[in-house]
């Protein structure tokens, strides 16, 4: 199984990928994770590749080999299609951060749905920001997002929290077992 | 992070957890029991020592002014019995390859292992280059780890291999491995070596009649090396199809191993020296043999000059990182098949940070017409436009000796050539070029951009911040005391928010006839003490005549759109746009 996470640096992407990595081993399988830190803290594109399975070689997601995309951001959902397989899921958070060339008003954000509409029927947009932020805490998106991810996943529930209570500090567990299950609740299919 | 008990593969119970390649670098150390741990920070290689520090309480950790020092210390400790590992990013490798040429001459007591972190293409590096030469060079062993747990289990090996060989080990990784996360199965710590004074002055001494008694003793070692290479563990043969063979190390094979799961590998680990006869065994058993490497043909030439027929580098590119799809098209021959059009995204390159201080010092710089020879750091992100103010970047400390070279050359008054330079990347490389410029009677200004943190990296102390790895109190350099001890004479301190005042001081220091430094002296605004309020502002967009003043700053927090500025989120109320608004309507928290 090959999940890509894609966004912006600063949106929490490397901390949900390290928490999907940690279910995964936790549920028995090998699991390999690779992105890219350093240039990405500034505000550059982040891609989070996470690969698990009985065995697994390669850290990156080979080509046209991706089963789910869960983007952080409207247009970096689109900017890695060629890993995506044919009928891949693909979610994508409603947020929109405009890249440098939208800031300073020479090109326009574009609308991405149709590009990935030439690869996959199954495109679904959740409302993680706005949620986070009915919940008091934007920053909270990643762990929401998560909480839609894992309805996909074997994994039971429970194995979720065993990992956000072994990986996080104890003042920010109860709000993140919140944001987790309030992101279970999004229906996307 | 959390670790999980679980069935090994001989059925015991282990505890595993997933580590990055870097972390899993700095737990074979503690197993290994080393005790000793020298870096400079550098992408990819900083969380090596960061772990130590956090992690290893036991374990000596501090971050060096540069790698030079780091290999140097670690020389030292090894000299004394401990054992020991230097850590740096591949370009680090240079500014240490002074010690390293000269070190394995030297008798190595306490193990002694050298981690270079490659950044194949060049994810946060200033160039590509291949680090596996170094090995060949310096004439000592290498481990090149494929995964986390190799990355734990070869750093273990390398301390081994370093001890009972009596030599430096290049422990080398990149990107795709130091930041990659896997499951690594841990086990337990070894002890550490007692460390004992000792004097060695024919093994230690390098001079000519000492030296020349020692070259032939690595010339022994390579050729006693070479066989411990076919013996090795770290180097075997998984005999698949016996029709494509492939030979292969580091992130490479997993790469391979995923195009092409039915073919035979020699996995090679200990890359340095290569096994001869296992390459030739291997060789005999395939009709097609394939070496897959990234970057340069450190292999691929070696194999040929067994006189091994073998394929490579006339498919495979020699630039940028490999993956499964370049390899199996390389080899297959074929055109990757068409995956639909990409659409033309507006990019994403990192850029400073909204309320960074080098941004005002750049425009100020740039204001006064200046040439602005730049440096290693996030200051270099000051290339991009609308700022476009970094006109020179090559490696650590150039820029200062690169403004010295051009003014001289223009003489007095001519051109106005600036240079800026980072407080650690001064602290790394800069005080020697300051010192020439002052020897040499240069008439550059340098401006020193003081955000009192390694802030490219992610933030880690220097000797300028009071602080070390494990944030306990020690030297607070004054920054300026030196400057001026180095012998530069006019030497001014200036807060670069105030950005009318730091274009002033700059016009004044261009005007002075000599070697002018200013310090531009704010903190990072990724650290707590941070000056600026954190509160966004505002525009009056009835007010705004879209002049586009401020959006020639370059930052993120700033918008255009309708013809008017807007003030997005992202803003930290550093209020240098309010200052240069001309129509005042920019407002709001200060």
């Amino acid at each position: 199984m090959n999940v890509l996470m894609t966004g912006v640096g600063g949106q929490g992407i490397i901390l949900a990928s390290d928490m999907l990595s940690e279910v995964m081993m936790r549920s028995g399988c090998d699991v390999k994770k690779s992105e890219i830190h350093g240039m990405a803290q500034r505000g550059g594109s982040v891609m989070s590749h996470v690969r698990f399975g009985e065995r697994v070689d390669s850290p990156l997601i080979p080509f046209d080999s991706c089963d789910i995309l869960l983007s952080f951001e409207e247009l970096e959902a689109a900017r890695y299609l060629k890993y995506l397989k044919k009928d891949a899921m693909v979610i994508i958070n409603r947020y929109r951060l405009a890249p440098p060339a939208v800031v300073s008003g020479s090109r326009a954000y574009p609308d991405v749905v149709p590009f990935l509409k030439e690869k996959t029927p199954n495109i679904h947009l959740v409302s993680g920001t706005a949620i986070a932020e009915e919940m008091g805490n934007a920053r909270g998106v990643n762990i929401i997002l998560l909480g839609v991810l894992s309805t996909l996943l074997d994994p039971p529930e429970s194995a979720w929290y065993d990992a956000i209570n072994s990986m996080l500090k104890e003042k920010i567990r109860a709000a993140n077992i919140q944001g987790f299950k309030r992101g279970r609740q999004i229906q996307i299919q | 992070m959390a670790f999980f008990i679980s069935e090994s593969s001989q059925g015991e119970y282990v505890m595993k957890k997933i580590l990055s390649g870097n972390e899993a670098i700095a737990r074979g150390a503690f197993e290994a029991g080393v005790s000793f741990v020298s870096a400079y920070p550098g992408t990819p290689s900083t969380e090596i020592l960061q772990t130590v520090a956090e992690e290893y309480p036991a374990i000596h950790a501090e971050w060096n002014p540069n790698e030079k020092v780091a290999l140097e210390v670690a020389a030292g400790a090894s000299y004394a019995g401990a054992r020991c590992m230097a850590v740096m990013k591949h370009v680090g490798v240079n500014v240490a390859a002074d010690p390293l040429m000269t070190l394995p001459y030297t008798l190595i007591r306490g193990g002694l292992v050298l981690v270079s972190a490659d950044d194949p293409e060049l994810f946060s590096s200033q160039n590509e280059q291949d680090n596996r030469h170094y090995a060949r060079f310096a004439k000592i062993p290498m481990l090149e780890p494929s995964t986390s747990q190799e990355a734990k289990d070869f750093m273990i090996e390398a301390v081994r291999v370093s001890e009972e060989f009596g030599t430096p080990v290049l422990l080398r990784t990149t990107t795709r491995i130091s930041h990659s996360m896997g499951v690594v199965e841990l086990g337990n710590e070894k002890g550490g070596s007692i460390p004992s004074l000792e004097r060695h002055p024919a093994e230690w001494v390098m001079l000519p009649a000492n030296a020349r008694v020692r070259h032939p003793v690595i010339e022994e070692r390579i050729i006693a090396l070479k066989s411990y290479s076919d013996a090795s563990p770290l180097n075997f043969m998984e005999i698949g199809s016996s029709k494509l063979g492939i030979i292969s190390s580091g992130v490479a094979y997993q790469y391979a191993k995923e195009a092409f799961p039915e073919a035979s590998f020699l996995k090679v680990g200990l890359s340095y020296p290569l096994p001869e006869e296992l390459i030739r065994n291997f060789a005999a058993q395939v009709d097609e043999l394939w070496v897959v490497e990234e970057l340069d043909p450190f292999m691929e030439e070696q194999v040929k000059a067994l006189g091994i027929d073998c394929r490579g580098k006339d498919r495979l590119p020699l630039c940028g990182e490999l993956n499964p799809d370049i390899i199996r098209g390389a080899i297959t021959g074929t055109v990757p098949e068409d995956r639909g059009v990409q659409p033309d995204l507006p990019p994403r390159p990192p850029s400073m940070c909204p309320g960074c201080p080098h941004r005002s010092m750049l425009w100020a710089l740039k204001r006064n017409k200046c040439f602005i020879a730049g440096d290693i750091g996030c200051y270099t992100l000051g290339f991009l436009p609308p700022l476009s103010a970094i006109d020179t970047t090559l490696c650590m400390g150039a820029g200062i000796n690169h403004a010295h070279g051009m003014a001289t050359v223009f003489g007095p008054g001519k051109e106005k050539i600036a240079a800026v330079i980072g407080d650690s990347t001064f602290y790394h490389s800069g005080i020697t070029g300051l010192l020439n410029l002052a020897y040499n009677k240069g008439a550059a200004l340098i401006v020193i951009l003081d955000n009192s943190t390694t802030a490219m990296t992610g933030s880690q102390d220097h000797p300028g911040t009071g602080v070390t790895v494990r944030g306990e109190q020690t030297l607070n350099l004054d920054l300026e005391n030196l400057v001026r001890a180095l012998g530069i004479g006019w030497v001014r301190t200036v807060d670069p928010y105030d950005i009318k005042q730091t274009r002033k001081d700059v016009k004044e220091a261009l005007a002075f006839g000599g070697p002018s430094v200013i310090i531009s002296k704010a903190p990072c605004v990724l650290l707590k003490s941070r000056k600026v309020s954190g509160r966004a502002l505002t525009v009056d967009t009835d007010a705004c005549t879209g002049c586009k003043v401020c959006i020639g700053l370059g930052c993120p927090a700033i918008e255009f759109r309708d013809e008017k500025a807007h003030i997005n989120e992202m803003c930290v109320g550093c209020g240098v746009c309010a200052d240069l608004c001309v129509p005042k309507a920019i407002g709001g928290e200060k």
